[in-house]
């Protein structure tokens, strides 16, 4: 769309409470109208030109170094597409329990971070209340349990990630073929003194985010709510998964398009498409094609696509929450909460069966096999569906390097929720306010995106919120500290 | 307050892949190394919300990062706790990190930013440069002593409520 003299551009740069940095730009014609309203990823990345000509083995570690945020997700999936590397992917009972660990303590850590941290403002004190008391210190200062639950939480799951990675950032745990340590006896015991704690806080939160929801349904069937396909790894009996697994897409009614696709093949099924205006790309399912194939990814996705939870009580928490939707896809941006409240549990439900299981303290931490020169791995971030796709030469060099992360796939649903939200919300009004904004931004908070992992950025910048006309005169402007 | 009944967490922070962004963690290295009592280091990318239990678990603490203004060599100085509209693991500062401790602990821990000059980060790789290195020289030879004597200037600290205090030993 071409901006006429007419129109306004409105500018929300960074969004909030969000992981790393965004831009929202909404174009208003002069009725007030929104006419276009887009997401934009303004860091370039780069990190697969980085790592070409780097020795194989360097990738579990270097490609964490995208992110602060889930780097044991590249970690493993790097390390699982260099199991491939070296014919190692048959892992032995440790290191696999090691890994899904170290997984399951991340999910813990940062989807409990992400919904106390980041929404549970927005949800506890409305859209549209004081930025002054709608932030996590607010959350504090009325609901203090809460606020030291979500950092005992956060803290609980980064313990985890010491105990099995060696660092609770950027850790070393995984190699090619396995683990190169099993958990001691005291890191176990040291977990295992308040795994039940935090499946009562895990247990608690599902039931924070279902009441929120359920009391709420009004606005959340109504808040950037619209259907898509849904993209997840399931197990083989179709149960949730997360580290390995086959990949499932369902389409909005929970029709398949396709299942347990073999993931070296993933260029079959999944394309990228390059559009002008964004760093990032916009993925799609080949078969569907561009136009109606993107899909989303993460909680909510997962949670659609699977048959069952693996653990009892995160799968009596899927059943409440697919009874919503007659067991169809949900298809409410807001529900993301719920179902990731739900992985939550999961988790940490995982970890208390895992830290009892005696194959932690195992010593056949490593195997071999058959070296390959090209390997592809899934596995599920927080944030949803990742792909590492490598290729090596002779000399054991990286030549081709291929990522596509979770916020990448959810590139197109995060820009339908802003088209959504300001549609909704802005078009019509005359006057801009800061909570109308946070609208915009309470819908792409709610799929966790990391901007800096979809590119790479560090830093912190003020909000600026600019009203400008089509000739780049500035009408309004809102500074949030 | 007497140094035996002082406790000191120390935060090395900031990036060692992007040059002298790695000030902080050089330093928390030093000081763990020397395995001091009643001094808790800790090495890290960036601040973390769970930064702050450990914060309410400790008597003092001490900030250390990369400063790409100050005067040479450092500037060390009291902080005081103060709220961040919006709270990311990309981008928590050392006084949002007092005032969570405060709010979720009802820690009010006295906190200190040891800012140590750096001039080199717009490159990718690790290792500090020369100035770098001298001004962390510097400030570990200040430093040093403090964490030895323990003897700050107001250490009147409450942990709050709550067991957020457990490490395994």
């Amino acid at each position: 769309m071409v901006a006429t003299k007419e129109m306004k551009r409105i500018v929300i740069e960074p969004v909030t409470r969000v992981e790393g940095h965004g831009k929202v730009t909404i174009l208003m014609d002069e009725n007030h109208q929104v006419q276009q309203a887009r997401l934009h990823i303004v860091e370039f990345r780069g990190f697969e030109r980085f790592i070409q000509g780097r020795p194989f083995w360097e990738l579990p570690v270097a490609v964490q170094r995208l992110c602060g945020i889930c780097p044991v997700s590249h970690h493993l999936c790097a390390a699982k597409a260099v199991d491939r590397l070296v014919g190692g992917e048959n892992l032995t009972p440790t290191a696999e329990k090691m890994r899904r660990l170290m997984h399951y303590g991340q999910f813990f850590q940062s989807h409990s971070l992400h919904f106390f941290h980041l929404c549970s403002p927005d949800l506890l004190f409305g859209f549209d209340a004081d930025p002054k008391i709608r932030n996590v210190f607010g959350v504090a200062a009325k609901y203090p349990d809460l606020a030291k639950q979500a950092v005992l939480m956060r803290k609980f799951g980064q313990e985890v990630i010491k105990a099995t990675a060696g660092k609770k950032i950027h850790g070393t745990g995984a190699i090619p073929g396995g683990i190169n340590k099993n958990l001691s006896l005291e890191e176990r015991d040291f977990l295992l003194k308040d795994i039940d704690q935090m499946i009562q806080w895990a247990r608690d939160s599902v039931k924070i985010a279902k009441d929120y929801t359920l009391e709420h349904l009004e606005v959340a069937t109504q808040f950037a709510a619209f259907d898509s396909n849904h993209v997840g790894l399931v197990q083989p009996d179709g149960a949730w998964e997360i580290y390995d697994g086959g990949l499932r897409a369902l389409d909005k009614d929970g029709n398949t398009i396709f299942d347990h696709m073999d993931n070296q093949k993933y260029l079959d099924f999944i394309a990228e498409e390059v559009r002008p205006w964004s760093y990032m790309k916009f993925p799609f399912i080949k078969s569907i094609g561009p136009e109606d194939g993107w899909y989303r990814v993460g909680p909510l996705a997962r949670i659609n696509v699977c048959d069952s939870m693996p653990t009892p009580e995160a799968e009596a928490a899927r059943k409440e929450f697919k009874a919503l939707t007659e067991d169809k896809p949900n298809n409410l941006t807001l529900a993301y909460h719920w179902a990731r409240l739900i992985e939550t549990l999961a988790s940490a439900e995982h970890m208390r069966e895992l830290l009892n299981d005696p194959d932690l303290q195992g010593d056949d931490l490593v195997v071999k096999g058959e070296g390959r020169r090209e390997a592809v791995a899934i596995l599920e971030a927080p944030r949803g569906t990742l792909f590492h796709h490598y290729k090596i030469d002779e000399n054991d060099q990286v030549v081709m390097a291929n990522l596509i992360v979770s916020t990448t796939s959810n590139n197109e649903p995060m820009n339908r929720a802003v088209q959504h939200v300001a549609a909704n919300h802005l078009s019509g009004k005359a006057e801009i306010t800061e909570g109308m904004l946070n609208h915009v931004e309470v819908a792409i908070r709610a799929y966790d995106p990391c901007l800096s992992c979809a590119t790479h950025a560090l830093g912190q910048m003020p909000l600026v919120v600019e009203l400008v006309d089509c000739e780049g005169n500035m009408i309004d402007r809102k500074v949030k500290e | 307050m007497g140094a035996a009944a002082v406790s000191v967490l120390l935060i090395g922070y900031g990036n060692p892949g992007r040059l002298d962004d790695g000030l902080g963690p050089a330093l928390a290295d030093a000081i763990a190394a020397l395995n001091l009592p009643h001094v808790t280091v800790e090495s890290d990318y960036q601040l973390q919300p769970e930064d702050a239990a450990q914060i309410a678990c400790h008597d003092v603490v001490i900030f250390a990062d990369a400063d790409i203004k100050c005067a040479e060599p450092f500037r060390f100085e009291r902080i005081e706790p103060k709220r961040q509209t919006s709270f990311s693991s990309h981008s928590t500062s050392p006084e949002a990190l007092l005032a969570l401790a405060h709010d979720a602990f009802g820690a009010s821990t006295p906190g200190y930013v040891l800012g140590i000059r750096g001039r080199k980060f717009d490159e990718f790789g690790e290792g500090l440069s020369a100035a770098a290195q001298a001004n962390l020289d510097a400030a570990s030879r200040f430093l040093l002593p403090l964490l030895k004597t323990r003897r700050f200037d107001t250490l009147t600290t409450q942990s709050g409520a709550g067991s957020p205090c457990a490490t395994p030993s």
